[in-house]
């Protein structure tokens, strides 16, 4: 898509690309919402090529470890026709950087990457027209290698970009310049070395918290017991003797200051605090039917044909109800900000996903204009939508105005619990029949908490209705969740793909059916056909009808515009429930492929995070009070944990990249499950697939 | 208690007037200025914060500062010799082992005890030695990789 088509759609009045993909706009609070912008349309705002040959490339994304601090200069790189090396990035900073919605959803590529290229695209067109005057040659017979602009076949008439720009801002611009097509490219595609490597190798790469500015006091901020709770009273009396402790007051912010951040941690442990909290209502085994009652009046996402004339056709029925807990981000840098204000201007370092909409609420809270407050984002310590926000940025600035030092807020891991905006825990409910040919004839679907993306199913089912209640975006009447939640990994699908993975399974058992052919029986879309295929060929697939013993499952799923097919071996130990996974095959199709070795990363990783809300992770809450604190109570996967991952990537270069990192953790709760049950028999209907759980389903039988 | 305690630190003789029970982690970052060790947990529970101590691995989170009195503290900042990296290094750049990078000190360091002690493991005595450091985002394969390439090229131990 050329940049101007795209920005077309998203300017058009439907808006419904714009605001799918937009999640920050949806997850702030209205107030913050900043006015709605969009890309810009000069190509300057992108790069800008230095005398000496170098590109600057800027961008308002920020490298959370998905290596778009790579991915975003190759394309860039490959448009313009200059080196990869020559390139160098600027992202996440709101005064050198155009606007930007944050860096979510997998978007970095499939959304941002049109936009770059096109820019990109143009740029190098008006660069030639410039050397076409100049050497007074006709375009057409110009061709440019590394920034080299020669005459075809004449290396002698030749001139660089550098000295066509001599360092000044390019004042032409050009119509509708086509990208290259995929067929012509030299630079994506190629495996590339990530541009943060040396940095993030040696340690001198720099995180929010590893900003260190003169004069600056540590912050340590006064908390509630519970989400519910009240603070009455602190006493700061014994924190204030602390030599060199200052004790901050504002409103309901309190906060005890130290230049060192342990001493910070000693004043606020000696802080006495009095809250008043209602009675909890609702825990983490209630909450189920808590959702249940509190959702709110469900919307129909899909309806087609007619469910009770499917009901009719079906000779068996089946009907499951499946529960996810909530899961935390656990990133390992917790919220991190320093902020100084100086002559009217806050400048702030943060670890946010979102700079731009993180500068409006800095703003807000500070009662300056944008253009006064500049967000710069060094490298974030991970995010996968828990840092979509960032409240320690406001409480830094807003901190710092009072003192009048530069002021850092780094949360410690109890804080970042409290505070995470959780994956949504859900109930979803599926009533489905098919034919005793295992044809699937209806399919009705109620999801409950978890939010409407991916919820509809892609079988070919010919009645069938989907409906959401509730979700991750906000919008969820109050006392429905006791704390935030938000984006997590590939927000709604995780919980949508294990339910309907699992009812598809269970009807494959039910039909006595090999489970990748129900699949195959049951789907026309190539695409998904395909990467089923692939996995399946893969991973060495033998049919068979579950429970085999074998301890093998599939799954399948959609997700940003990728498919993915996953199949995984696992055993499971009778005695302790614990469940190791030993091999995972996942087949993915996402349009052609950026940085292939940056795509396998994610999949690696996004397999493997995928593992802990399969098996462990689960927030235990009462009422609004977090139970979890630590590493220890929430277990994220570990070294021992790992499968053997084997990946084929689906080479598909007539669809343009889609979302990578995202869509290969949405099968592993799924295919885990399947998986658990073709090894003991016994189906888990709950995520997470602990130890008790899977014990207590054994002794159940 | 306020007390001086000396140690070295990559290699460079330090000597710090603090209150000694203060954690190795904040002494090292806020009056040392050496911030490649992370904060993660807190409590010794994730490894960002890992340093090595007499090559012994040490989680300076939960560590005071008078335990390291007179021995060798090694942080990652130590670690390449003249610019030059370390095998650990260059491995785990090479294979591209890690995606934020926030673990990644405490896992080369950690790696790096490991290496000094055995300099040929198995797969499963990396995996083993290596399962309290966390990484959220599962850069565990290509860690596990990269641990095993540079006990190929270091011959004998860690440099």
């Amino acid at each position: 898509m050329k940049r101007r088509d795209f920005l077309k759609i998203v300017a058009s009045p439907g808006l419904v690309v714009f605001f799918r993909v937009d999640p920050a706009l949806i997850f702030q609070e209205p107030a913050r919402l900043p006015a709605r912008q969009n890309y810009p349309t000069d190509f300057n705002a992108y790069l800008k090529i230095g005398g000496d040959g170098r590109v600057a490339c800027f961008v308002g994304k920020v490298e959370l470890g998905q290596g778009a601090m790579t991915a975003l200069p190759m394309l860039l790189a490959e448009e313009l026709d200059v080196a990869l090396d020559s390139v160098d990035i600027v992202m996440g900073d709101t005064d050198l950087c155009p606007w930007d919605m944050g860096t979510f959803g997998s978007l970095s590529i499939w959304q941002f990457g049109p936009v770059l290229r096109a820019a990109g695209a143009e740029a190098r067109a008006v660069l030639l027209q410039m050397a076409s005057e100049q050497l007074r040659v006709s375009v057409d017979q110009l061709q440019v290698k590394a920034g080299v602009v020669t005459r075809t076949g004449d290396p002698s008439k030749r001139i660089t970009y550098a000295q066509l720009v001599q360092g000044k801002r390019i004042e032409r611009h050009l119509e509708k310049i086509p990208v290259k097509p995929v067929s012509a490219f030299t630079i994506v595609g190629r495996p590339a070395a990530r541009k943060d490597a040396r940095e993030k190798v040696t340690g001198t790469a720099k995180y929010a918290g590893d900003i260190v500015l003169p004069d600056a006091l540590h912050a340590r901020i006064v908390r509630p017991p519970a989400h519910e709770a009240t603070i009455k009273g602190v006493d700061t009396s014994a924190a204030e003797k602390i030599e060199g402790v200052r004790v901050v007051r504002d409103g309901n912010l309190v906060a005890v200051l130290h230049e060192r951040r342990d001493i910070a941690d000693k004043a606020l442990a000696l802080v006495k605090t009095q809250s008043d909290r209602p009675a909890p209502t609702v825990d983490d085994a209630t909450i189920f039917d808590h959702l249940l009652k509190m959702a709110p009046q469900p919307r129909t996402v899909a309806e087609s044909g007619n469910l009770q004339e499917g009901e009719r056709q079906a000779a068996t029925i089946v009907d499951q109800t499946y529960l996810n807990s909530y899961v935390a981000h656990a990133t390992i840098e917790t919220h991190s900000a320093i902020a100084k204000i100086e002559n009217g201007k806050a400048t702030v370092w943060a670890s946010t996903q979102g700079p731009f909409s993180v500068r409006s609420a800095v703003a807000q809270a500070l009662g300056f204009t944008p253009q006064n407050v500049r967000v710069i984002t060094p490298y974030v310590g991970a995010g996968f939508g828990g840092k979509t926000g960032a409240p320690q940025a406001v409480e830094a600035a807003r901190l710092a105005r009072i003192v009048g030092r530069p002021v850092q807020v780094v949360w410690d891991r109890g804080e970042e619990f409290f505070y995470d905006t959780f994956r949504p825990a859900a109930v979803v409910k599926i009533r489905s029949g098919m034919t005793s040919a295992g044809k699937i004839t209806f399919w009705d679907y109620r999801v409950v908490g978890a939010g409407d993306r991916n919820a509809r199913q892609f079988y070919d089912v010919p009645h069938e209705r989907t409906t959401s209640a509730g979700g991750w975006q906000g919008g969820n009447p109050p006392g429905m969740h006791p704390f935030g939640v938000g984006p997590w990994r590939a927000p709604s699908v995780n919980s949508n793909t294990f339910a309907r993975e699992s009812h598809i399974d269970i009807m494959a058992a039910r039909a006595g059916m090999d489970p990748v052919e129900f699949r195959r029986r049951n789907l026309t879309d190539s695409r998904m056909l395909r990467v089923l295929d692939a996995a399946a060929t893969q991973f060495g697939w033998k049919p068979g009808k579950a429970p085999s013993g074998r301890g093998v499952g599939v799954s399948c799923a959609i997700y940003s515009g990728t498919y993915a097919a996953m199949i995984a071996e696992l055993s499971v130990d009778r005695a302790t429930g614990r469940v190791q996974v030993r091999r995972v095959v996942l087949a993915q199709d996402m349009g052609v492929i950026v940085n292939p070795d940056g795509a396998r990363q994610q999949m690696e990783g996004s397999i493997t995070m995928g593992l802990g809300y399969a098996l462990t992770e689960e927030v235990h809450f009462k009422g609004g009070e977090v139970l979890d604190h630590n590493f220890d109570s929430y277990e994220i996967p570990r070294f021992s944990w790992v499968p053997k991952i084997e990946l084929v990537l689906i080479d598909n270069p007539d669809l343009p990249a889609q979302g990578c990192g995202e869509p290969p953790i949405v099968n592993v709760g799924s295919v885990v499950a399947n998986a658990i049950h073709d090894a003991v028999g016994v189906r888990l209907l709950q995520l997470p697939m602990t130890p008790a759980r899977i014990k207590e389903a054994l002794a159940r039988g | 208690m306020m007390r001086t305690v000396s140690f070295t630190l990559n290699g460079k003789p330090v000597r710090v007037t603090v209150d000694d029970e203060r954690m190795l982690l904040w002494v090292l970052r806020g009056d040392l200025g050496l911030t490649a060790t992370k904060f993660g947990c807190g409590e010794g529970l994730c490894g960002a914060c890992t340093v090595i101590a007499n090559n012994q691995v040490v989680r300076s989170c939960a560590t005071a500062v008078k335990d390291v009195a007179g021995k060798q503290v090694l942080t990652l900042e130590g670690l390449s010799a003249n610019g030059k990296l370390h095998p650990l290094q260059d491995a785990f750049l090479k294979r591209h082992a890690f995606q934020c990078g926030y673990c990644t000190p405490g896992m080369i360091l950690n790696a790096y005890a490991l290496l000094l002690r055995k300099p040929r493991p198995t797969r499963a005595e990396i995996i083993q030695h290596m399962d309290d450091n966390l990484c959220r985002c599962g850069s565990h394969v290509r860690i596990i990789e990269a641990i095993e390439d540079a006990a190929g090229m270091v011959k004998g131990g860690a440099r």
